[in-house]
């Protein structure tokens, strides 16, 4: 159960939020892209082992989207940030394994 | 202390209360407590707690659990039980006790009231901290209270400290991310029938903790050797603290095996308790310190480099002798013994620590796998850290050299009946991970998830493999520690209270008119309103026959609902639908498709225009949240600079839909200010009006082909307005219709129902909607329909299907095949579509069906064959449109 800051929340339970992949993939201008450019908007999404900006929506909480590091192998949460304002550093080395909880 | 009765299969044995139940039967003389599983070998009692792999038993008191070791019921007042052989059995009635849950957030949880947990509750409470100490004993002390030891005054202050949460009989089960700990702590058993009737059985604790604390101790474990499942063999702990703590008086004869100084600890302790202790067998070849001097200084003879090989039985299956093989010399002798206690070394409980990924190391020098973790906010403490507290000085062993026969009852796993013979085999067999082992032999399968059996297996394929455990690794718990009984998750959330149920404010009088419901996610909704004596096929056709030929009412306030408002409120349906709104005058209505980025068709329903920054938008009845999930989404994360919001009004704004030739001119009677008529009030438009002057907003919204309004009222009014439909309506033979009827109706005129007769893979091409697609602006989705594989030949597309036989309703999901189409080289015939929504319709005097067909658009009039059963139906596929094409019955 992962412990979360929503950054109008605070830190809460992981059941109160829904995922939303990677954070960062804007919706492109759809008319200039190829098909394989547009699949890959639609389909492929970064997935490394390490630190991984993602999306999260507080939706049985304040509703709002926003953005939060974390690490998929540890599971450690990193600093969140709200959509449209500067994404900090990441907390270890993307794409690499961090230290066990 | 007083002693009380309680019943084991069927016979009353005495036990003092809190005592484990295991204790008083061994007191009692009985050894053999059930026989085993698949071998139906006699077992008894081998350990004192959760590790317990035979001494398993079914209560019969109270709520019946199942496979409970006998080692940790607890003697009550009214306690009864029996025993059980492997598999336990489910009471036959529903479960009556209460059960619960409850959240905590503390700065510190300490796992184990043992000494090493006290002490680091003690430390976390001097720093200011607010502690939680939970243990799954009785009492705190670990170690200490099995033998039968006081805590020292200083912890017992700890205990009592203002900041400490201490709860007894309560496990851990899972340790997850963040220090999030689930336990569960049993209220009500050890108080047998004396217990409250409202106090719940188990809880269920949720601690997020700052810090955690793992103090959780160690197993002893057994050793490998033939006939080593035999009753009267346990742990030299556990037969200690039987013999001394708990009086139990039968042993007369004890041999020690040991391979540390453990055994000769427990050895002293049988023998001051009255036990003649024939002999310590050690594996090792020589033994010092406190515990091996205190053991020689009673007398208690001896023996290095000797361990058990074999033991024999009385006639009642129980321990009778010994052989002890010179591990020098490989000579044996026979030792005539009613009690042979084994000291294997121990096994820290490294289950918790594992859930969330740490690897425990292997130490020679504790001849055990350890977690010395430390981070600031979980760290280990106690026989988990290494912290043995005595002169163990164990050696790392598992057992004797045995032969083929003997391996035959070696056992390893004594719940599973698996042998060493057996693993023997799935290392021939060319398994070498222990996980693939596990699973070949079963071994740490059962209840007691390899809390002795485990770590043997490693010590056995190490000996076979000639490998250190530390190569071989430990297997991966997983949560729970202990089994949870599923009524203890389930807490109070069980039969009404297990989801919320949403009403409609008509909700009471579709029961008094006798609906029968059905669930539509959380909502109830009237499925259709059987007369006096009615089936559900009967009253169906009758709701239809009212709503094409009279009038009809149906409650759809379930209808999903969301207020939309701003500046940009119609740029934004623009981008969502994929249709134009920008464009809808005020005071209209139009029903719009959205998709999802990938082009496929996500959810429909009707907006209406309520002025120029605002519009209504109904949504499906299932997927209100999702979709106004999805519009906050795009709004939130893509185009922040549109101004627009929007708010669910599902539940503010009730929706009753008058239906048929009639509606109008029942409607008519009650609303005075608004003319109803045709050329005064359009098809898709709303109007503002008044019925007994409520505002309600009147749509000429048809979901059945047929003249139809649907009324929009405050919640709270809905119930009056619908009355006064009833009492105006009798007149006219006003009907009230369910789900049912609306979807014959619906099907009737081929409206589809996204999630019914879509399976999410099509476009609104695929669903004969190109009308629906504007080509003049852009929309979330537009961009996929140009992608290949959306434009391909053979998708799936919705067709209408005509069943052969007039009155054969297909089975919805049904199989579509090609007709005359034999099987092809694989000997399979291949399906070309389903069947999606399937009625008998009155108006046809037949059954229709709507399905999804592989490039259907493309098939009209073709005949295919859908296999139900042992029979293959004949269908023609038609346009999916089967009542009034030319749209003239809605005006």
């Amino acid at each position: 159960m992962l412990y979360i800051p929503c950054p109008h929340c605070g830190l809460r339970n992981e059941t109160e939020f829904h995922y939303g992949a990677e954070a960062g993939v804007a919706y492109p201008e759809p008319n200039t892209l190829t098909d394989s450019e547009w699949a890959k908007y639609l389909h492929i999404r970064a997935n490394p082992k390490g630190w991984l900006a993602e999306r999260w929506v507080h939706y049985a909480g304040c509703g709002r989207w926003f953005n939060l590091w974390r690490n998929t192998i540890t599971h450690e949460i990193g600093p969140a940030w709200l959509p449209f304002t500067t994404k900090p550093k990441a907390p270890g080395n993307i794409g690499q394994e961090g230290p066990r909880v | 202390m007083s002693e009380i009765s309680f019943s084991f299969d069927d016979k009353s044995y005495k036990g003092h209360p809190g005592e484990p139940m295991a204790a008083a039967l061994l007191r009692s003389g009985l050894l053999t407590i059930t026989n085993s599983t698949y071998h139906g070998r006699p077992r008894g009692v081998v350990g004192l707690g959760v590790e317990e792999p035979n001494a398993l038993v079914q209560l019969v008191s109270g709520t019946m659990e199942s496979m409970l070791p006998a080692t940790v019921i607890e003697v009550a007042a009214g306690l009864a039980a029996r025993s059980l052989t492997g598999i336990g059995a489910l009471p036959d009635h529903p479960e009556e006790a209460r059960y619960d849950k409850t959240n905590r957030y503390v700065d510190t949880l300490v796992v184990g009231a043992g000494l090493a947990g006290l002490k680091a509750a003690e430390e976390h409470l001097r720093a200011g901290r607010e502690v939680m100490l939970i243990d799954d004993q009785p009492g705190p002390g670990g170690h200490l209270r099995q033998l039968g030891q006081e805590l020292p005054p200083a912890l017992r202050e700890v205990l009592a400290h203002k900041n400490l949460t201490y709860l007894c009989r309560c496990t851990a089960t899972g340790l997850y991310d963040q220090n999030y700990i689930v336990a569960i702590e049993r209220r009500s058993d050890h108080l047998g029938n004396a217990a409250p009737a409202n106090r719940a059985r188990i809880r269920v604790w949720h601690i997020r903790a700052d810090q955690v604390v793992l103090a959780t101790g160690a197993f002893q474990r057994p050793l490998i050797f033939a006939n080593n499942d035999r009753p009267g063999i346990l742990l030299s702990h556990a037969a200690a603290t039987y013999v001394a703590v708990h009086g139990v008086r039968g042993f007369r004869t004890a041999v020690v095996a040991t391979v540390d100084n453990q055994g000769y600890r427990d050895a002293l302790r049988l023998h001051k308790a009255g036990v003649t202790v024939q002999g310590i067998y050690d594996v090792r070849p020589g033994a010092g310190g406190p515990s091996v001097d205190a053991a020689r200084a009673a007398g208690i003879p001896v023996r290095f480099r000797a361990t058990v090989l074999d033991t024999g039985s009385n006639t009642a299956g129980a321990l009778d002798n010994v052989i002890i093989r010179d591990l020098d010399t490989n000579e044996t002798i026979q030792i005539a013994a009613d009690l042979l206690a084994v000291s294997g070394g121990w096994t820290p409980i490294v289950d918790l620590a594992t859930h969330i990924g740490i690897k425990p190391k292997w130490s020679a020098e504790h001849a055990a796998f350890l977690v010395s973790h430390t981070t600031d906010r979980l760290r280990t403490a106690g026989m988990l850290a290494g912290d043995f507290g005595g002169d163990d000085d164990p050696s790392v062993y598992f057992g004797p050299a045995l032969d083929e026969e003997q391996s035959r009852h070696a056992y390893i796993d004594l719940q599973r009946d698996a042998t060493l013979h057996e693993l023997r085999r799935a290392v021939g067999a060319g398994l070498h991970s222990i996980e693939h082992i596990k699973r070949y032999t079963t071994i740490g399968t059962a209840h007691d998830q390899g809390k002795t059996s485990g770590m043997l297996t490693i010590g056995a394929l190490c000996q076979l493999n000639a490998l250190s455990p530390g190569d071989v690794g430990t297997l991966s718990f997983r949560p729970p520690y202990v089994p949870v009984p599923f009524a203890a998750l389930a807490g109070r959330e069980r039969g009404p209270l297990s989801d919320p149920i949403r009403i409609t404010p008509l909700h009471q009088w579709h029961v008094e008119a006798g609906a029968v419901f059905e669930d539509v996610g959380q909502w109830k909704r009237p499925w259709y309103f059987p007369e006096p004596g009615e089936g559900m096929e009967a009253a169906v056709r009758r709701e239809c026959v009212a709503a094409r030929e009279g009038v009809a009412v149906m409650d759809a306030s379930t209808l999903g609902k969301i207020d939309i408002q701003g500046p940009d409120a119609a740029v934004f349906l623009d981008r969502i639908y994929t249709n134009m709104f920008s464009t809808l005058p005020e005071g209209q209505c139009r029903y719009g498709v959205m998709c999802k980025a990938d082009g496929i068709v996500f959810d429909d329903g009707v907006t209406t225009r309520l002025g120029k920054n605002h519009f209504l938008m109904t949504t499906t009845t299932g997927g209100a949240a999702r979709v106004l999930a999805w519009l906050e989404e795009w709004l939130q994360t893509e185009w922040p600079d549109l101004k627009v919001y929007c708010t669910s009004v599902t539940e503010h704004i009730a929706t009753i839909a008058l239906v048929g030739p009639k509606s109008r001119q029942l409607l008519q009677e009650l609303v005075k200010d608004t003319d109803l008529s045709k050329a005064a009030f359009p098809f898709m438009h709303s109007r503002e009006a008044t019925i007994d002057d409520i505002p309600v907003r009147i749509a000429r919204i048809s979901f059945s082909g047929e003249l139809a309004f649907e009324i929009n009222v405050a919640w709270g009014y809905a119930r009056h307005i619908w009355e006064r439909l009833w009492a105006l309506g009798a007149g006219y033979g006003l009907t009230a219709y369910g789900t049912e009827t609306m979807h014959v109706l619906r099907a009737e005129k081929g409206y589809i129902i996204v999630g019914q007769d879509t399976d999410g893979t099509q476009t609104p091409y695929d669903l004969n909607m190109s009308w629906v697609v504007s080509k003049k602006k852009e929309f979330i989705g537009k961009r996929s329909f140009q992608l290949p594989h959306l434009k391909a030949a053979g998708r799936l597309q919705l067709v209408g299907l005509l069943p052969g036989n007039v009155d054969e309703v297909i089975p919805e999901g049904a199989y579509i095949t090609v007709h005359n189409a034999g099987p092809d080289e694989q000997g399979k015939t291949p399906h070309t579509g389903f069947v999606t929504s399937s009625y008998y319709s009155p108006m046809l005097g037949r059954a229709f069906a709507l399905a999804l067909v592989a490039g259907g658009l493309d098939r009209m009039g073709e005949d295919v064959v859908v296999p139900v059963g042992k029979n293959l139906l004949r269908a023609t596929i038609c346009d999916a449109v089967f009542i009034d094409k030319e749209n003239l019955r809605r005006d």
